[in-house]
Protein backbone atom coordinates (compact mmCIF):
# COMPACT_ATOMS: atom_id res chain seq x y z
CA UNK A 1 0.00 0.00 0.00
CA UNK A 2 1.56 3.55 -0.94
CA UNK A 3 -0.04 5.22 1.39
CA UNK A 4 -0.91 3.72 5.37
CA UNK A 5 -4.30 3.44 6.72
CA UNK A 6 -5.37 7.01 8.47
CA UNK A 7 -5.04 7.41 12.09
CA UNK A 8 -8.01 8.48 13.51
CA UNK A 9 -7.72 10.41 17.02
CA UNK A 10 -11.68 9.04 17.63
CA UNK A 11 -12.45 5.76 16.62
CA UNK A 12 -14.08 6.09 12.57
CA UNK A 13 -16.14 3.07 11.23
CA UNK A 14 -16.16 2.53 7.76
CA UNK A 15 -18.95 2.97 5.53
CA UNK A 16 -19.99 -0.48 4.68
CA UNK A 17 -18.98 -1.57 1.05
CA UNK A 18 -22.53 -2.37 -0.67
CA UNK A 19 -22.71 -5.56 -2.35
CA UNK A 20 -26.37 -5.76 -3.71
CA UNK A 21 -27.32 -9.45 -5.06
CA UNK A 22 -27.71 -10.30 -8.63
CA UNK A 23 -31.44 -11.83 -9.36
CA UNK A 24 -32.28 -14.51 -7.35
CA UNK A 25 -32.58 -17.86 -8.74
CA UNK A 26 -35.97 -18.36 -7.94
CA UNK A 27 -36.53 -16.11 -11.05
CA UNK A 28 -34.63 -18.11 -13.58
CA UNK A 29 -37.02 -21.42 -12.25
CA UNK A 30 -40.18 -18.62 -13.07
CA UNK A 31 -38.53 -18.50 -16.51
CA UNK A 32 -38.60 -21.88 -17.28
CA UNK A 33 -41.92 -22.70 -15.97
CA UNK A 34 -43.50 -19.44 -17.98
CA UNK A 35 -41.64 -21.54 -21.43
CA UNK A 36 -43.04 -24.72 -20.34
CA UNK A 37 -46.67 -23.11 -20.29
CA UNK A 38 -46.39 -21.32 -23.13
CA UNK A 39 -45.35 -24.23 -24.74
CA UNK A 40 -47.97 -26.27 -23.67
CA UNK A 41 -50.33 -23.39 -24.44
CA UNK A 42 -49.02 -22.71 -28.11
CA UNK A 43 -49.80 -26.81 -28.92
CA UNK A 44 -52.93 -26.58 -27.54
CA UNK A 45 -53.99 -23.31 -29.52
CA UNK A 46 -52.47 -24.70 -33.14
CA UNK A 47 -53.19 -28.42 -32.59
CA UNK A 48 -56.39 -28.19 -31.19
CA UNK A 49 -58.16 -25.40 -31.31
CA UNK A 50 -56.63 -24.55 -34.60
CA UNK A 51 -57.35 -20.72 -33.44
CA UNK A 52 -55.05 -18.44 -35.08
CA UNK A 53 -56.54 -15.69 -33.07
CA UNK A 54 -55.63 -17.66 -29.47
CA UNK A 55 -52.06 -17.85 -31.31
CA UNK A 56 -51.83 -14.35 -31.91
CA UNK A 57 -52.82 -13.44 -27.95
CA UNK A 58 -50.06 -15.63 -27.18
CA UNK A 59 -47.41 -13.95 -29.10
CA UNK A 60 -48.34 -11.12 -27.77
CA UNK A 61 -47.70 -12.27 -24.04
CA UNK A 62 -44.36 -13.95 -25.25
CA UNK A 63 -43.11 -10.61 -26.97
CA UNK A 64 -44.21 -8.99 -23.34
CA UNK A 65 -42.35 -11.87 -20.94
CA UNK A 66 -39.92 -12.90 -22.86
CA UNK A 67 -39.15 -9.79 -25.15
CA UNK A 68 -39.42 -6.44 -23.48
CA UNK A 69 -39.55 -7.82 -19.38
CA UNK A 70 -36.64 -9.99 -19.42
CA UNK A 71 -35.39 -7.88 -22.33
CA UNK A 72 -34.80 -11.31 -24.80
CA UNK A 73 -32.33 -13.00 -22.21
CA UNK A 74 -32.75 -15.45 -21.59
CA UNK A 75 -33.52 -17.41 -24.88
CA UNK A 76 -33.48 -20.37 -27.00
CA UNK A 77 -31.65 -19.49 -29.84
CA UNK A 78 -28.57 -18.32 -27.16
CA UNK A 79 -28.50 -20.73 -25.63
CA UNK A 80 -27.47 -23.02 -28.73
CA UNK A 81 -23.58 -21.48 -27.49
CA UNK A 82 -24.33 -22.13 -23.72
CA UNK A 83 -24.20 -25.86 -24.62
CA UNK A 84 -21.38 -25.42 -26.69
CA UNK A 85 -19.52 -24.07 -24.55
CA UNK A 86 -20.73 -26.15 -21.65
CA UNK A 87 -19.26 -29.30 -23.73
CA UNK A 88 -15.84 -27.78 -25.19
CA UNK A 89 -14.78 -25.56 -22.15
CA UNK A 90 -14.64 -28.06 -18.99
CA UNK A 91 -14.94 -24.43 -16.46
CA UNK A 92 -17.54 -23.60 -17.86
CA UNK A 93 -21.16 -24.70 -16.14
CA UNK A 94 -24.38 -24.21 -18.09
CA UNK A 95 -27.67 -22.71 -16.23
CA UNK A 96 -30.63 -24.65 -15.51
CA UNK A 97 -32.41 -21.90 -17.44
CA UNK A 98 -30.10 -22.35 -20.60
CA UNK A 99 -30.03 -25.76 -20.91
CA UNK A 100 -34.16 -25.75 -20.14
CA UNK A 101 -34.25 -23.43 -22.69
CA UNK A 102 -32.41 -25.11 -25.08
CA UNK A 103 -34.01 -28.68 -24.43
CA UNK A 104 -38.13 -27.87 -23.80
CA UNK A 105 -38.74 -25.96 -27.74
CA UNK A 106 -36.61 -29.32 -29.11
CA UNK A 107 -38.74 -31.90 -27.36
CA UNK A 108 -42.03 -29.61 -27.56
CA UNK A 109 -41.30 -29.93 -31.85
CA UNK A 110 -40.70 -33.54 -31.57
CA UNK A 111 -44.15 -33.78 -30.59
CA UNK A 112 -46.00 -31.49 -31.72
CA UNK A 113 -44.07 -29.45 -34.35
CA UNK A 114 -42.47 -26.19 -34.31
CA UNK A 115 -45.17 -24.50 -31.72
CA UNK A 116 -41.98 -22.67 -30.61
CA UNK A 117 -41.53 -20.77 -33.67
CA UNK A 118 -45.36 -20.06 -33.96
CA UNK A 119 -46.46 -18.18 -30.99
CA UNK A 120 -43.34 -18.53 -28.01
CA UNK A 121 -39.96 -17.05 -29.54
CA UNK A 122 -40.17 -12.87 -29.08
CA UNK A 123 -38.42 -12.86 -32.40
CA UNK A 124 -40.65 -14.68 -34.35
CA UNK A 125 -44.01 -13.24 -32.82
CA UNK A 126 -42.88 -9.88 -33.56
CA UNK A 127 -41.76 -10.30 -37.18
CA UNK A 128 -44.86 -12.33 -37.56
CA UNK A 129 -46.87 -9.50 -36.37
CA UNK A 130 -45.32 -6.86 -38.52
CA UNK A 131 -45.94 -8.60 -41.66
CA UNK A 132 -48.36 -6.59 -43.40
CA UNK A 133 -48.23 -6.90 -47.16
CA UNK A 134 -46.04 -10.56 -47.83
CA UNK A 135 -44.76 -10.52 -50.97
CA UNK A 136 -44.07 -13.90 -52.54
CA UNK A 137 -40.11 -14.71 -53.30
CA UNK A 138 -39.59 -16.40 -55.94
CA UNK A 139 -38.93 -20.22 -54.55
CA UNK A 140 -35.33 -20.69 -55.51
CA UNK A 141 -34.51 -17.52 -53.94
CA UNK A 142 -36.30 -18.53 -50.79
CA UNK A 143 -35.33 -22.40 -50.87
CA UNK A 144 -31.76 -20.59 -51.67
CA UNK A 145 -31.38 -18.62 -48.33
CA UNK A 146 -32.90 -21.34 -46.39
CA UNK A 147 -29.68 -22.71 -46.67
CA UNK A 148 -27.96 -19.81 -44.51
CA UNK A 149 -29.12 -20.68 -40.96
CA UNK A 150 -26.68 -23.82 -40.73
CA UNK A 151 -24.23 -21.30 -42.00
CA UNK A 152 -24.53 -19.58 -39.10
CA UNK A 153 -25.62 -22.45 -36.41
CA UNK A 154 -21.88 -23.81 -38.02
CA UNK A 155 -20.49 -20.43 -37.76
CA UNK A 156 -21.83 -20.05 -33.72
CA UNK A 157 -20.85 -22.87 -32.61
CA UNK A 158 -17.62 -22.65 -34.23
CA UNK A 159 -16.73 -19.14 -31.88
CA UNK A 160 -18.59 -20.51 -28.90
CA UNK A 161 -16.47 -23.85 -28.98
CA UNK A 162 -13.26 -22.02 -28.97
CA UNK A 163 -12.90 -19.02 -26.98
CA UNK A 164 -16.48 -18.53 -25.85
CA UNK A 165 -17.87 -15.53 -28.39
CA UNK A 166 -21.36 -15.54 -28.68
CA UNK A 167 -21.73 -14.14 -32.15
CA UNK A 168 -25.89 -14.76 -32.14
CA UNK A 169 -26.11 -12.85 -28.87
CA UNK A 170 -23.70 -9.93 -30.11
CA UNK A 171 -25.54 -9.88 -33.67
CA UNK A 172 -29.37 -10.40 -32.53
CA UNK A 173 -31.20 -7.44 -34.10
CA UNK A 174 -33.99 -7.62 -31.89
CA UNK A 175 -32.11 -7.68 -28.53
CA UNK A 176 -31.39 -4.32 -28.92
CA UNK A 177 -35.23 -3.57 -29.68
CA UNK A 178 -36.47 -5.48 -26.29
CA UNK A 179 -33.87 -3.56 -24.27
CA UNK A 180 -34.72 -0.17 -26.20
CA UNK A 181 -30.92 0.00 -25.49
CA UNK A 182 -27.70 -0.95 -27.68
CA UNK A 183 -25.04 -0.33 -29.97
CA UNK A 184 -25.97 2.37 -32.31
CA UNK A 185 -25.47 -0.21 -35.37
CA UNK A 186 -27.58 -3.01 -33.94
CA UNK A 187 -30.76 -0.78 -33.29
CA UNK A 188 -30.26 0.27 -37.05
CA UNK A 189 -30.07 -3.51 -37.82
CA UNK A 190 -33.25 -4.55 -35.78
CA UNK A 191 -34.78 -1.16 -37.13
CA UNK A 192 -34.06 -2.94 -41.02
CA UNK A 193 -35.44 -5.90 -40.16
CA UNK A 194 -38.24 -4.85 -38.67
CA UNK A 195 -38.88 -3.00 -42.11
CA UNK A 196 -38.11 -5.98 -44.07
CA UNK A 197 -40.65 -8.32 -42.10
CA UNK A 198 -43.95 -5.93 -42.93
CA UNK A 199 -43.25 -7.28 -46.70
CA UNK A 200 -41.33 -10.58 -46.20
CA UNK A 201 -42.68 -13.14 -43.79
CA UNK A 202 -39.96 -13.40 -40.73
CA UNK A 203 -36.75 -13.06 -42.41
CA UNK A 204 -34.83 -13.40 -39.12
CA UNK A 205 -36.57 -17.10 -38.92
CA UNK A 206 -36.44 -18.18 -42.64
CA UNK A 207 -33.00 -16.85 -43.41
CA UNK A 208 -30.95 -16.41 -40.07
CA UNK A 209 -32.51 -18.15 -37.20
CA UNK A 210 -29.51 -20.74 -36.21
CA UNK A 211 -31.79 -22.09 -33.39
CA UNK A 212 -34.92 -22.57 -36.57
CA UNK A 213 -32.22 -24.65 -37.91
CA UNK A 214 -32.45 -27.25 -36.08
CA UNK A 215 -36.35 -27.44 -35.35
CA UNK A 216 -36.38 -27.72 -39.14
CA UNK A 217 -34.07 -30.82 -39.27
CA UNK A 218 -36.14 -31.93 -36.59
CA UNK A 219 -39.78 -31.52 -37.51
CA UNK A 220 -40.26 -33.99 -39.81
CA UNK A 221 -39.83 -36.54 -37.20
CA UNK A 222 -43.22 -35.03 -35.37
CA UNK A 223 -46.32 -37.39 -35.57
CA UNK A 224 -48.14 -34.04 -35.24
CA UNK A 225 -47.65 -30.67 -36.52
CA UNK A 226 -49.74 -28.04 -38.19
CA UNK A 227 -51.60 -28.86 -41.36
CA UNK A 228 -54.03 -27.01 -42.88
CA UNK A 229 -56.40 -30.42 -44.23
CA UNK A 230 -56.37 -33.50 -41.97
CA UNK A 231 -58.47 -35.43 -43.56
CA UNK A 232 -59.86 -33.80 -46.54
CA UNK A 233 -58.76 -31.57 -49.64
CA UNK A 234 -60.70 -29.99 -53.10
CA UNK A 235 -56.93 -28.62 -54.25
CA UNK A 236 -58.62 -24.98 -54.18
CA UNK A 237 -55.08 -22.77 -53.58
CA UNK A 238 -56.88 -20.55 -51.20
CA UNK A 239 -54.44 -21.58 -48.28
CA UNK A 240 -51.79 -21.18 -50.61
CA UNK A 241 -52.27 -17.78 -51.29
CA UNK A 242 -52.73 -17.42 -47.48
CA UNK A 243 -49.17 -18.49 -46.53
CA UNK A 244 -47.33 -15.55 -46.58
CA UNK A 245 -43.70 -17.77 -45.72
CA UNK A 246 -44.06 -19.87 -48.89
CA UNK A 247 -44.28 -23.43 -47.11
CA UNK A 248 -47.79 -24.93 -48.07
CA UNK A 249 -46.56 -27.13 -51.35
CA UNK A 250 -49.15 -27.35 -54.07
CA UNK A 251 -49.88 -31.14 -55.31
CA UNK A 252 -48.01 -33.08 -57.35
CA UNK A 253 -48.95 -35.44 -59.64
CA UNK A 254 -47.73 -39.09 -60.12
CA UNK A 255 -44.77 -39.04 -62.69
CA UNK A 256 -44.41 -40.29 -66.12
CA UNK A 257 -41.75 -42.96 -66.48
CA UNK A 258 -39.96 -40.02 -68.70
CA UNK A 259 -39.62 -38.00 -65.88
CA UNK A 260 -38.84 -40.78 -63.36
CA UNK A 261 -35.74 -41.65 -65.55
CA UNK A 262 -34.83 -37.74 -65.44
CA UNK A 263 -35.34 -37.69 -61.26
CA UNK A 264 -32.94 -40.82 -60.68
CA UNK A 265 -30.55 -39.37 -62.94
CA UNK A 266 -30.83 -35.37 -60.70
CA UNK A 267 -30.84 -37.42 -57.94
CA UNK A 268 -27.75 -39.99 -58.55
CA UNK A 269 -26.45 -36.70 -59.45
CA UNK A 270 -26.80 -35.28 -56.35
CA UNK A 271 -26.04 -38.24 -54.13
CA UNK A 272 -22.42 -37.69 -56.20
CA UNK A 273 -22.66 -33.63 -55.30
CA UNK A 274 -23.04 -34.11 -51.92
CA UNK A 275 -19.70 -35.73 -50.74
CA UNK A 276 -17.85 -33.67 -53.27
CA UNK A 277 -19.35 -30.83 -51.19
CA UNK A 278 -18.61 -31.93 -48.02
CA UNK A 279 -15.02 -32.72 -49.27
CA UNK A 280 -14.59 -28.70 -51.08
CA UNK A 281 -16.56 -27.64 -47.71
CA UNK A 282 -13.95 -29.28 -45.64
CA UNK A 283 -10.83 -27.99 -47.45
CA UNK A 284 -12.45 -24.11 -47.36
CA UNK A 285 -13.13 -24.30 -43.87
CA UNK A 286 -9.55 -25.29 -43.33
CA UNK A 287 -8.21 -22.40 -45.23
CA UNK A 288 -10.40 -20.39 -43.71
CA UNK A 289 -9.20 -21.46 -39.89
CA UNK A 290 -7.09 -18.13 -39.49
CA UNK A 291 -9.80 -15.57 -40.44
CA UNK A 292 -11.90 -17.74 -37.89
CA UNK A 293 -8.96 -18.09 -34.61
CA UNK A 294 -9.17 -13.87 -34.76
CA UNK A 295 -12.56 -14.04 -33.46
CA UNK A 296 -10.84 -15.23 -29.94
CA UNK A 297 -9.71 -12.70 -27.82
CA UNK A 298 -6.47 -14.33 -27.05
CA UNK A 299 -5.41 -14.59 -30.88
CA UNK A 300 -5.19 -10.72 -32.33
CA UNK A 301 -3.99 -10.16 -28.83
CA UNK A 302 -1.23 -12.34 -28.89
CA UNK A 303 0.17 -10.71 -32.00
CA UNK A 304 -0.18 -7.21 -30.68
CA UNK A 305 2.20 -8.03 -27.68
CA UNK A 306 4.68 -9.64 -29.69
CA UNK A 307 4.46 -6.77 -31.95
CA UNK A 308 4.63 -4.43 -28.76
CA UNK A 309 7.94 -6.60 -27.43
CA UNK A 310 9.55 -6.84 -30.63
CA UNK A 311 9.36 -3.03 -31.28
CA UNK A 312 9.34 -3.27 -34.59
CA UNK A 313 6.37 -1.59 -36.75
CA UNK A 314 2.79 -0.97 -35.30
CA UNK A 315 1.07 -2.41 -32.64
CA UNK A 316 -2.56 -3.60 -33.79
CA UNK A 317 -4.20 -3.17 -30.84
CA UNK A 318 -1.98 -0.87 -28.50
CA UNK A 319 -4.38 -0.58 -25.24
CA UNK A 320 -4.59 -4.45 -25.18
CA UNK A 321 -1.11 -5.00 -25.95
CA UNK A 322 -0.57 -2.65 -22.81
CA UNK A 323 -2.95 -3.60 -21.05
CA UNK A 324 -1.15 -7.41 -21.38
CA UNK A 325 2.31 -6.29 -20.30
CA UNK A 326 1.01 -4.16 -17.40
CA UNK A 327 -0.59 -7.45 -16.02
CA UNK A 328 2.99 -8.92 -15.54
CA UNK A 329 1.70 -12.07 -16.89
CA UNK A 330 4.25 -14.30 -19.29
CA UNK A 331 3.85 -13.60 -22.86
CA UNK A 332 5.15 -16.72 -23.50
CA UNK A 333 2.49 -18.47 -21.93
CA UNK A 334 0.04 -15.99 -24.22
CA UNK A 335 1.62 -17.39 -27.60
CA UNK A 336 1.53 -20.93 -26.25
CA UNK A 337 -2.62 -20.48 -25.54
CA UNK A 338 -2.78 -18.59 -28.94
CA UNK A 339 -1.23 -21.09 -31.09
CA UNK A 340 -3.27 -24.03 -29.36
CA UNK A 341 -5.93 -21.85 -30.56
CA UNK A 342 -5.31 -21.68 -33.84
CA UNK A 343 -4.98 -25.14 -34.19
CA UNK A 344 -8.35 -25.75 -32.77
CA UNK A 345 -9.75 -23.38 -35.22
CA UNK A 346 -7.93 -25.02 -37.82
CA UNK A 347 -9.49 -28.58 -37.04
CA UNK A 348 -12.97 -26.88 -36.26
CA UNK A 349 -12.75 -25.02 -39.35
CA UNK A 350 -12.36 -28.39 -41.04
CA UNK A 351 -15.62 -29.54 -39.25
CA UNK A 352 -17.74 -26.26 -39.98
CA UNK A 353 -17.09 -26.85 -43.81
CA UNK A 354 -17.81 -30.66 -43.56
CA UNK A 355 -20.96 -29.68 -42.00
CA UNK A 356 -21.84 -26.85 -44.29
CA UNK A 357 -20.87 -28.61 -47.20
CA UNK A 358 -22.84 -31.90 -46.21
CA UNK A 359 -26.32 -30.12 -45.46
CA UNK A 360 -25.86 -28.03 -48.76
CA UNK A 361 -25.97 -31.81 -50.35
CA UNK A 362 -28.50 -32.45 -48.18
CA UNK A 363 -30.55 -29.41 -49.59
CA UNK A 364 -29.66 -30.68 -53.18
CA UNK A 365 -31.15 -34.46 -52.45
CA UNK A 366 -34.21 -33.21 -50.87
CA UNK A 367 -34.50 -31.06 -53.66
CA UNK A 368 -34.08 -32.87 -56.42
CA UNK A 369 -36.20 -36.06 -54.81
CA UNK A 370 -39.58 -36.19 -56.07
CA UNK A 371 -42.84 -36.42 -54.19
CA UNK A 372 -46.10 -37.66 -55.50
CA UNK A 373 -48.60 -35.25 -53.46
CA UNK A 374 -52.19 -35.34 -54.17
CA UNK A 375 -53.07 -32.67 -51.96
CA UNK A 376 -51.92 -29.40 -50.15
CA UNK A 377 -49.35 -30.17 -47.31
CA UNK A 378 -47.41 -27.85 -45.12
CA UNK A 379 -43.53 -28.19 -45.73
CA UNK A 380 -42.36 -30.82 -42.99
CA UNK A 381 -39.49 -28.73 -42.01
CA UNK A 382 -40.51 -25.22 -42.89
CA UNK A 383 -43.75 -24.79 -41.84
CA UNK A 384 -43.65 -22.09 -38.77
CA UNK A 385 -47.04 -22.92 -37.50
CA UNK A 386 -48.24 -20.00 -38.05
CA UNK A 387 -52.54 -21.22 -37.74
CA UNK A 388 -52.92 -18.63 -40.81
CA UNK A 389 -54.12 -21.15 -43.53
CA UNK A 390 -56.76 -22.73 -41.47
CA UNK A 391 -59.90 -20.61 -41.03
CA UNK A 392 -58.79 -19.97 -45.27
CA UNK A 393 -59.51 -23.83 -45.85
CA UNK A 394 -63.37 -24.19 -46.84
CA UNK A 395 -63.68 -27.21 -45.30
CA UNK A 396 -62.18 -26.00 -42.00
CA UNK A 397 -65.30 -24.44 -42.02
CA UNK A 398 -67.42 -27.01 -42.76
CA UNK A 399 -65.61 -28.73 -40.18
CA UNK A 400 -66.41 -25.85 -38.05
CA UNK A 401 -70.28 -25.23 -38.80
CA UNK A 402 -70.56 -29.20 -37.74
CA UNK A 403 -68.53 -29.34 -34.51
CA UNK A 404 -71.17 -26.43 -33.50
CA UNK A 405 -74.13 -28.70 -34.55
CA UNK A 406 -72.64 -30.94 -32.35
CA UNK B 1 -62.94 -28.70 -31.67
CA UNK B 2 -61.93 -30.70 -34.99
CA UNK B 3 -60.09 -34.04 -34.11
CA UNK B 4 -57.63 -34.95 -36.77
CA UNK B 5 -57.98 -38.74 -36.84
CA UNK B 6 -55.01 -40.33 -36.12
CA UNK B 7 -52.63 -42.35 -38.90
CA UNK B 8 -52.83 -46.08 -38.65
CA UNK B 9 -49.31 -47.01 -37.25
CA UNK B 10 -46.67 -48.49 -39.45
CA UNK B 11 -43.41 -49.66 -39.51
CA UNK B 12 -41.78 -45.86 -40.59
CA UNK B 13 -44.29 -44.61 -38.00
CA UNK B 14 -42.49 -46.79 -35.45
CA UNK B 15 -39.21 -45.63 -37.01
CA UNK B 16 -39.83 -42.22 -36.58
CA UNK B 17 -40.67 -42.92 -33.31
CA UNK B 18 -37.86 -44.20 -32.02
CA UNK B 19 -35.24 -41.84 -33.83
CA UNK B 20 -37.34 -39.61 -31.83
CA UNK B 21 -36.98 -40.97 -28.60
CA UNK B 22 -33.09 -41.27 -29.34
CA UNK B 23 -32.49 -37.45 -30.14
CA UNK B 24 -34.55 -36.83 -26.86
CA UNK B 25 -32.59 -39.18 -24.67
CA UNK B 26 -29.41 -38.45 -26.29
CA UNK B 27 -29.95 -34.53 -25.28
CA UNK B 28 -31.48 -34.85 -22.30
CA UNK B 29 -28.60 -36.59 -20.76
CA UNK B 30 -26.20 -34.92 -22.76
CA UNK B 31 -27.45 -31.55 -21.37
CA UNK B 32 -28.60 -33.10 -17.97
CA UNK B 33 -24.68 -34.39 -17.23
CA UNK B 34 -23.57 -30.87 -17.66
CA UNK B 35 -26.50 -29.57 -15.57
CA UNK B 36 -25.58 -31.92 -12.71
CA UNK B 37 -22.34 -30.75 -12.41
CA UNK B 38 -22.23 -30.47 -8.62
CA UNK B 39 -18.83 -29.74 -7.97
CA UNK B 40 -18.29 -27.16 -9.51
CA UNK B 41 -19.45 -23.72 -8.72
CA UNK B 42 -21.97 -21.93 -11.09
CA UNK B 43 -20.03 -19.47 -12.62
CA UNK B 44 -22.85 -17.46 -14.34
CA UNK B 45 -22.57 -13.38 -13.45
CA UNK B 46 -19.94 -11.61 -14.89
CA UNK B 47 -17.79 -9.33 -13.13
CA UNK B 48 -14.59 -7.14 -13.45
CA UNK B 49 -11.32 -9.05 -11.73
CA UNK B 50 -9.71 -5.51 -10.24
CA UNK B 51 -6.52 -6.66 -10.37
CA UNK B 52 -6.63 -6.93 -14.12
CA UNK B 53 -8.56 -3.74 -15.06
CA UNK B 54 -6.42 -0.92 -16.78
CA UNK B 55 -9.87 1.54 -16.76
CA UNK B 56 -9.52 2.48 -20.16
CA UNK B 57 -13.20 3.51 -20.02
CA UNK B 58 -15.08 1.14 -22.27
CA UNK B 59 -17.05 0.35 -19.56
CA UNK B 60 -18.79 3.60 -20.12
CA UNK B 61 -19.33 3.37 -23.62
CA UNK B 62 -19.99 -0.45 -24.10
CA UNK B 63 -22.49 -2.18 -22.06
CA UNK B 64 -26.12 -2.16 -23.61
CA UNK B 65 -27.32 -0.24 -20.82
CA UNK B 66 -27.37 3.84 -20.80
CA UNK B 67 -25.61 4.53 -18.18
CA UNK B 68 -23.48 1.46 -17.65
CA UNK B 69 -24.01 -1.57 -15.63
CA UNK B 70 -20.62 -0.72 -14.07
CA UNK B 71 -19.83 1.40 -11.48
CA UNK B 72 -17.04 2.41 -9.13
CA UNK B 73 -16.88 0.48 -6.07
CA UNK B 74 -15.04 2.23 -3.11
CA UNK B 75 -13.49 0.28 -0.82
CA UNK B 76 -12.82 2.02 2.37
CA UNK B 77 -10.56 -0.37 4.57
CA UNK B 78 -7.77 0.13 1.97
CA UNK B 79 -8.36 3.54 1.56
CA UNK B 80 -5.70 6.10 2.53
CA UNK B 81 -8.10 9.36 3.33
CA UNK B 82 -5.95 11.32 1.60
CA UNK B 83 -6.22 15.09 1.34
CA UNK B 84 -4.78 15.20 -2.23
CA UNK B 85 -6.97 12.12 -3.31
CA UNK B 86 -6.25 11.45 -7.35
CA UNK B 87 -9.11 9.98 -8.02
CA UNK B 88 -10.77 13.06 -6.49
CA UNK B 89 -8.95 15.89 -8.14
CA UNK B 90 -7.53 15.92 -11.71
CA UNK B 91 -3.94 16.71 -12.20
CA UNK B 92 -2.82 19.86 -12.40
CA UNK B 93 -5.44 20.84 -9.99
CA UNK B 94 -6.08 24.87 -9.41
CA UNK B 95 -6.60 24.23 -5.86
CA UNK B 96 -7.53 21.48 -3.44
CA UNK B 97 -11.66 22.46 -3.22
CA UNK B 98 -14.74 21.05 -4.41
CA UNK B 99 -15.48 23.17 -7.45
CA UNK B 100 -16.09 21.44 -10.80
CA UNK B 101 -12.97 22.41 -12.73
CA UNK B 102 -10.73 20.56 -10.52
CA UNK B 103 -12.70 16.98 -10.17
CA UNK B 104 -11.63 14.27 -12.31
CA UNK B 105 -14.63 12.95 -12.04
CA UNK B 106 -17.19 14.07 -15.33
CA UNK B 107 -20.39 14.09 -13.59
CA UNK B 108 -19.52 14.76 -9.76
CA UNK B 109 -20.32 11.80 -8.32
CA UNK B 110 -17.85 11.80 -6.15
CA UNK B 111 -18.40 13.51 -2.70
CA UNK B 112 -15.46 14.31 0.26
CA UNK B 113 -16.37 14.87 3.63
CA UNK B 114 -13.81 15.99 6.34
CA UNK B 115 -13.46 13.12 8.88
CA UNK B 116 -10.39 15.38 10.65
CA UNK B 117 -7.59 17.10 9.02
CA UNK B 118 -5.84 15.84 7.34
CA UNK B 119 -8.05 12.56 6.44
CA UNK B 120 -11.07 13.18 4.17
CA UNK B 121 -13.54 10.10 3.41
CA UNK B 122 -14.63 9.71 -0.55
CA UNK B 123 -17.82 8.66 -0.90
CA UNK B 124 -19.64 7.82 -4.45
CA UNK B 125 -22.95 8.65 -5.69
CA UNK B 126 -23.80 5.63 -8.21
CA UNK B 127 -27.01 7.11 -9.17
CA UNK B 128 -24.50 9.51 -11.04
CA UNK B 129 -21.60 7.49 -11.75
CA UNK B 130 -21.16 6.07 -15.17
CA UNK B 131 -18.26 3.83 -14.84
CA UNK B 132 -15.55 5.61 -16.85
CA UNK B 133 -13.12 4.62 -14.33
CA UNK B 134 -11.14 7.80 -14.29
CA UNK B 135 -11.36 8.10 -10.52
CA UNK B 136 -10.28 4.34 -10.28
CA UNK B 137 -7.45 4.85 -12.89
CA UNK B 138 -5.88 8.10 -10.49
CA UNK B 139 -6.62 6.34 -7.81
CA UNK B 140 -4.82 3.22 -8.71
CA UNK B 141 -1.60 4.91 -10.39
CA UNK B 142 -0.78 7.28 -7.70
CA UNK B 143 -2.80 5.81 -4.41
CA UNK B 144 -3.97 2.88 -2.77
CA UNK B 145 -6.36 1.31 -5.08
CA UNK B 146 -9.24 1.47 -3.14
CA UNK B 147 -11.32 2.93 -5.94
CA UNK B 148 -11.99 -0.15 -8.75
CA UNK B 149 -14.67 -0.83 -10.88
CA UNK B 150 -17.43 -3.17 -10.56
CA UNK B 151 -20.63 -4.81 -11.97
CA UNK B 152 -23.47 -3.49 -10.41
CA UNK B 153 -26.12 -7.07 -10.17
CA UNK B 154 -29.13 -4.71 -8.90
CA UNK B 155 -28.39 -2.92 -12.93
CA UNK B 156 -27.05 -5.28 -15.13
CA UNK B 157 -29.13 -8.04 -16.93
CA UNK B 158 -26.54 -10.28 -17.56
CA UNK B 159 -26.53 -10.58 -20.71
CA UNK B 160 -26.05 -14.00 -21.76
CA UNK B 161 -22.54 -12.08 -24.35
CA UNK B 162 -21.82 -9.52 -22.21
CA UNK B 163 -20.57 -6.34 -24.65
CA UNK B 164 -18.11 -4.83 -22.34
CA UNK B 165 -16.43 -8.42 -22.31
CA UNK B 166 -16.10 -8.52 -26.26
CA UNK B 167 -14.38 -4.88 -25.98
CA UNK B 168 -12.28 -5.22 -22.94
CA UNK B 169 -8.61 -5.13 -23.90
CA UNK B 170 -7.32 -6.15 -20.16
CA UNK B 171 -9.72 -9.54 -20.56
CA UNK B 172 -10.70 -8.32 -17.16
CA UNK B 173 -14.28 -9.86 -17.47
CA UNK B 174 -14.66 -12.96 -15.91
CA UNK B 175 -17.80 -15.38 -14.79
CA UNK B 176 -18.51 -15.06 -11.04
CA UNK B 177 -20.28 -17.81 -8.95
CA UNK B 178 -23.56 -16.38 -8.23
CA UNK B 179 -23.18 -17.45 -4.77
CA UNK B 180 -20.19 -14.27 -4.18
CA UNK B 181 -20.90 -12.21 -7.28
CA UNK B 182 -18.41 -8.88 -6.78
CA UNK B 183 -14.92 -9.19 -6.53
CA UNK B 184 -13.89 -6.63 -3.97
CA UNK B 185 -10.10 -6.01 -3.45
CA UNK B 186 -9.13 -6.99 0.27
CA UNK B 187 -5.48 -5.12 0.07
CA UNK B 188 -4.18 -2.08 -1.79
CA UNK B 189 -1.52 -1.46 -4.07
CA UNK B 190 -0.17 1.17 -6.48
CA UNK B 191 0.89 0.38 -10.28
CA UNK B 192 3.18 3.99 -9.97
Amino acid sequence: MSFPPPEFSQPHPFPVVQDLPPRPDLFMYLDITALALALFLAAWLVLKKRSRFGTVALMFGSIAYFGFWRKGCVCAIGSIQNVTQALFDPGYVLTAAAAAFFLLPLAFTLFFGRVFCAAVCPHGAVQDLLLVKPLKLPAWLSRGLGVLPFLYLGAAVLAAANGGLYLICRYDPFIAIFRTSGPAFMLAAGAAVLVLATVIGRPYCRFLCPYGALLRLLQPLSPRRAQITPTDCDVCTLCRNECPFDTIRQPVPEPSSAERIRGRRRLGLALIAAPLLAIAGGAAGYAMGPLFAQTAREVPLARAVWQAESGTGLVSDPVAADAFIRSGEESQALYDRASALSRRFHHGGIAFGVWFGAVAGLFLIITSRQKFRPIFETDPSDCVACGRCFASCPREQIRIQEARKE
Amino acid sequence: MTGIPQAPSTRRGFLVTAVRALILLAGGSLVGAWVLKPWQSRQRVWQIDPLKCTHCGKCATECVLKPSAVKLVHAFPICGYCKLCFGFFKAQQHALDENAENQRCPTGAITRRLIEAPYFEYTIDEGKCIGCGLCARGCTDFGNGSMFLQVRHDVCVNCNQCSIATACPAGAFVRAPIEKPYLLKRSGGSRA
